[in-house]
């Protein structure tokens, strides 16, 4: 039997597959910028067709960290946060990535204030990049759907115990309505095994859940936390592999498109990736050798996938939807110049800092940041990068 | 007072074992650094960050334990002859004991 596609809004879509992912324990603060998600949770539970606890809170912050002591006692938690949201969670996103809480959370990435803006940009993950998350883009409601689910199953395996983040772009996915197959729950059938945490809150066996460490530990409590989550890549790419058995839907920490043989590759994040496609089209069309990487896969970073995507590439031309103010530009951008500068062939990295507060980019827009790209990459330049699209 | 109406008093049995934290590697890290032994932090000799020491007279003492319930460490232990004396590999010297103690039968003094 054919998988049955319907047209749905994107977090109304994300919600049941929560909820295909049989979820615990909800917990949200509801109110601007929360989306959908939580709010079509919440009918859910309250209509019995899931059986969760739904926690409402007093903020982001509680929100989180009633997620940690559901996941604490051995409960498959999940949150919904967009935007400041986010940041208001920020002290508790580092305690559940060191506490190793697998909490799953659909971050719908909005810009910051001031001044107040609730449409999309990356500003709101990319200030959460260091929080030891694992933190993946999707490009449209399909991977939005399909990657909540592997993010519990990703989440929840013994090797990993980390916390995962799925990014979709606010608006441009969150609210828009798109033709989603909704993965068969006798397909999904365990796909996403129990949650077990190795030592649950039980009053029988009492355990300290974040304690103090005096300096001659808290390093190693840090290295081990970096080494699982630089070894979690290989159980992210177990977890696509069998998605793509099941479902035929494939996934990979660095997309490539139209790459083979490009000497010029754009790179960009989410879904303004489907427009990029458009433009890489056309000018493939018109003889121009350009290429896209869709980076999937932010942390852990995929440096050797990156760097063997551009082992052919004369220049790289990044899009970043985030600033570092007075910094190098986009935080993409500095990841790339950092992952490349050690090898042996060189590859010219150019940033552009575009798509800012729900700014739209055309696909005339990324002809003009490839071909500018292009001329920077062979003509140098004195700017750390160019703010695409603002007026002079 | 009865001695079975007495506070029940932590004898330490487990005694002080020294964990050195400069033995362990990350590798001996427990998933999120959790501490898998309740009441461990005894294991800690945070007795050297002491100034001062409480020192216990055993001729002023009634043995009626209000050092042993205002310690906040959990550090002052009962003698088998019921006087109480501090853990000196755990007390941080705070002067609580000496403060609470009615007959004035605890002194802090100056470490060397």
């Amino acid at each position: 039997m054919m998988a049955k596609i319907e047209g749905i809004e994107v977090s109304i879509a994300v919600a049941n597959a929560v909820k295909l992912a049989n979820v615990d324990v909800v917990s949200a603060y509801p109110i601007t910028p929360q989306t959908h998600i939580v709010e079509h949770l919440a009918h859910l539970v309250a209509d019995d067709e899931l059986d969760a606890a739904y926690i409402p809170v007093e903020s982001e912050h509680s929100a989180l960290s009633a997620c940690m002591g559901a996941s604490a006692v051995g409960a498959r938690s999940f949150t919904a946060t967009a935007g400041q949201g986010l940041e208001l969670m920020h002290e508790v996103l580092f305690a559940t990535a060191s506490m190793r809480l697998p909490i799953v959370m659909a971050l719908v990435n909005r810009a910051l204030s001031a001044p107040i803006s609730i449409w999309g940009d990356h500003s709101d993950v990319m200030a959460a990049r260091d929080t030891g998350w694992i933190q993946i883009f999707v490009e449209n409601g399909q991977e939005a759907v399909d990657n909540i689910l592997c993010a519990f199953r990703i989440a929840e395996d013994r090797r990993v115990l980390i916390p995962v983040m799925i990014n979709l772009d606010g608006f441009h996915l969150s609210h828009v309505v798109e033709p989603i197959y909704m993965p068969e729950p006798d397909k999904l059938d365990g796909f996403i095994p129990p949650y077990k945490y190795p030592f649950p809150l039980d009053p029988d066996k009492p355990v300290t859940m974040g304690g103090l460490a005096l300096p001659a530990l808290y390093a190693e409590t840090k290295k081990a936390q970096d080494v699982v989550l630089r070894e979690s890549k290989k159980v992210i790419m177990e977890c696509w592999e069998e998605f793509e058995r099941r479902f035929n839907r494939r996934y990979s920490p660095v997309e490539r498109y139209q790459s083979e043989g490009a000497k010029y590759l754009l790179l960009t994040m989410g879904s303004y990736s489907e427009t990029a496609e458009l433009a890489v089209d056309k000018m493939r069309k018109e003889g121009k050798n350009v290429g896209l990487l869709k980076l999937r896969l932010w942390r852990p970073f995929p440096f050797e996938e990156m760097r063997q995507a551009v082992k052919d590439a004369e220049a790289v031309i990044v899009l970043d939807r985030a600033l570092s103010f007075g910094g190098p530009g986009g935080p993409v951008c500095s990841e790339l110049k950092s992952a490349f500068y050690n090898m042996n062939k060189k590859i010219k990295v150019v940033g552009f800092v575009g798509g800012l507060g729900g700014r739209d980019i055309t696909v005339e827009g990324f002809e003009d940041i490839i071909n500018k790209g292009i001329e920077v990459s062979q003509k140098g330049s004195e700017q750390e990068f160019e703010m695409f699209g603002v007026r002079e | 007072m009865a001695k079975s109406k007495q506070p029940k008093v932590n004898k330490g049995k487990r005694g002080n074992k020294v964990v050195k934290d400069g033995n362990l590697t990350w590798r001996d890290i427990e998933v999120g650094a959790i501490v898998t032994e309740p009441g461990s932090a005894s294991y800690y000799q945070t007795g050297d960050w002491r100034s001062q020491r409480p020192v216990f007279d055993k001729n002023k003492c009634v043995k009626c334990g209000l050092c042993y319930i205002f310690c906040p460490e959990g550090c002052i232990v009962q003698e088998d002859d019921g006087y109480f004396t501090a853990n000196l590999f755990y007390c941080k010297g705070c002067g609580i004991c000496a403060r609470e103690c009615r007959p004035e039968a605890i002194t802090m003094e100056l470490e060397e």
